[in-house]
């Protein structure tokens, strides 16, 4: 599309056609409002649960959990993934047992999670810790792998220091790459919160979820899927927008 | 400076896929000679072009001579220097481009710099060899952003900037157009007489290597020998060089030595 503001409109189009379609289904399926509340009634209660301030503690929450541990796998994974792609003895040493752990799913984790941390905070950001660390040293190892290695040759040409070729090739040829990673891996860590606050803890949004659920408030749960919705379509749009800086903007297909 | 010496170079490849089962492979893979007994002095300041078939391991005798790549035996002295790396001395022009992406022209150009105590003159100087190639008003522009031409350009003055001994240029007018070609020969000449520097340059196109060289060396197949050494005593420019009899039987000669048996 060529049109700025359709390009802009577009999105608005398609969730109007989606808020149509479920009121729609409501009306006519003949479900009862307590198995699928309507986009008014959700609406109603959304206002509620802002008013009285729950919406925003919950996300505050999820949000604290999500950032916590979605950091602590990015400053331990990327120079982990590095040290793996640049030294062969250490991708022979480390990458089964990488590759042994990455496909167990983090809630397989959360008994022993629940057994070291105990109940709060501490479990859930072990989890998705876990979620995000080990896609986050793959996809670095990989872009560390994959850099052209004519850039290896030019910075032996001009006398580049060990510290150099990370600083100034490895690094910054790797960001597009990373940039995409990160992207994903936000969204993986978002599914993950929301799990793990089912079992461990008494606040966040999936918390929110599992407390309507036993209290039967369908519209409750929604707002919850909503809310969710919305953030990982902001947090997507955050990570998008690293991808624009310039020196990065080489190696990014925008998508 | 850029006095190279090359005495009885080889350089065998491994080949680890094994093509035929029955087939004898040792347990280093198969062996595959390259380059075989390679003899060349080449003088300081002289442009020396290589020409040979594709996969003949012009390239490879490239590499070897700036330092990224190891012979099997024999030796290369520069300045009566065993090679012991790549150095800033002897800079490498690739044949895809080879600035770094995510850096400006700018940047690029500064590289072969970085450690210069002197900003002020550091700026000058990268700002000088910016203008030589043609490329000012792009200082800020990231490659991604250039034409073929000018990524080669820009190339260049990264290479220059640091005031090599020798340039050692791998293909350096590979997918450029005609004319942009053309110009950059013409560049790369001017840039050798007023500079003065040892130039090697692998090429396939036997035009540029006429045009450009004070000598041609000719390899033959793999395993790849020399099969032609010649100095081109003949004055620049040589555009006209079809008008000139004995460049054009030279120019015959080299085609019918490559596979080409009447040159078109």
């Amino acid at each position: 599309m060529n049109n700025s503001l359709a390009e802009k409109l577009a999105p608005f189009l398609s969730f109007t056609v989606l808020v149509i379609a479920w009121e729609l289904t409501v009306r006519f399926a003949g479900l009862n409002t307590n198995s699928l509340p309507g986009p008014s009634q959700v609406f109603f209660s959304m206002i509620e649960l802002i008013r009285n301030g729950a919406i925003f503690k919950h996300t505050v929450a999820s949000l604290f959990r999500v950032t916590a541990g979605f950091y602590l796998a990015a400053a331990l994974g990327i120079p982990f993934g590095i040290i793996l792609g640049r030294s062969e003895t250490f991708a022979l040493l480390f990458n089964p047992v990488i590759h042994f752990l990455r496909p167990i799913s983090p809630l397989a984790w959360i008994p022993l999670a629940m057994l070291w941390f105990g109940i709060g905070d501490q479990p859930a950001i072990f989890l998705i810790f876990l979620s995000s660390f080990f896609p986050i040293v793959v996809s670095t190892t990989v872009a560390v792998q994959s850099i052209n290695p004519t850039y290896f040759y030019v910075a032996a040409n001009f006398d580049f220091s060990r510290t150099e070729v990370i600083k100034k090739v490895v690094i910054p040829a790797i960001i597009p790459d990373i940039i995409t990673a990160l992207r994903l891996t936000v969204t993986i860590s978002w599914i993950v919160v929301v799990a793990a606050e089912m079992i461990a803890v008494q606040s966040g949004l999936g918390y929110l979820i599992l407390d309507a659920r036993n209290g039967l408030r369908m519209d409750y749960v929604l707002d919850g899927m909503i809310v969710i919705g919305l953030i990982g379509l902001l947090l997507d749009s955050i990570m998008r927008r690293l991808g624009r800086i310039d020196s990065a903007s080489w190696g990014i297909r925008q998508i | 400076m850029g006095h190279i010496q090359i005495v009885g170079l080889n350089k065998e490849f491994i080949n680890r896929r094994k093509i035929k089962r029955e087939e004898e492979v040792s347990s280093f893979g198969q062996v595959v000679p390259v380059l075989e007994d390679i003899n060349i002095e080449i003088e300081e300041g002289e442009m020396v072009c290589f020409l040979g078939p594709s996969g003949c391991g012009k390239s490879t005798l490239m590499r070897i001579v700036a330092g990224f790549d190891r012979q099997s035996s024999g030796s290369v002295m520069i300045d009566d220097k065993e090679i012991t790396g790549p150095s800033s001395d002897n800079i490498f022009v690739f044949q895809h481009s080879g600035l770094l992406p995510w850096m400006t022209v700018w940047q690029n150009v500064e590289l072969g710099l970085r450690h210069m105590e002197n900003k002020d003159e550091q700026c000058e100087k990268i700002q000088e060899y910016i203008e030589m190639v043609e490329l000012e008003g792009f200082e800020d522009h990231y490659p991604h952003q250039l034409s073929g031409g000018m990524l080669r350009r820009a190339e260049l003055a990264r290479a220059l900037v640091v005031n090599p001994d020798i340039l050692i240029m791998d293909e350096p007018f590979s997918g450029l157009d005609f004319l942009t070609h053309m110009k950059l020969r013409e560049e790369v000449v001017n840039m050798h007489q007023f500079l003065g520097k040892t130039v090697l340059i692998v090429t396939h196109d036997i035009d540029d290597a006429l045009v450009m060289g004070d000598r041609i060396i000719v390899f033959s197949r793999r395993p790849s020998q020399i099969k032609m050494n010649r100095r081109l005593d003949f004055p620049h420019p040589r555009n006209f060089f079809k008008k000139n009899h004995e460049l054009a039987k030279l120019r015959d000669e080299l085609f019918f030595m490559l596979g080409v048996n009447y040159a078109v």
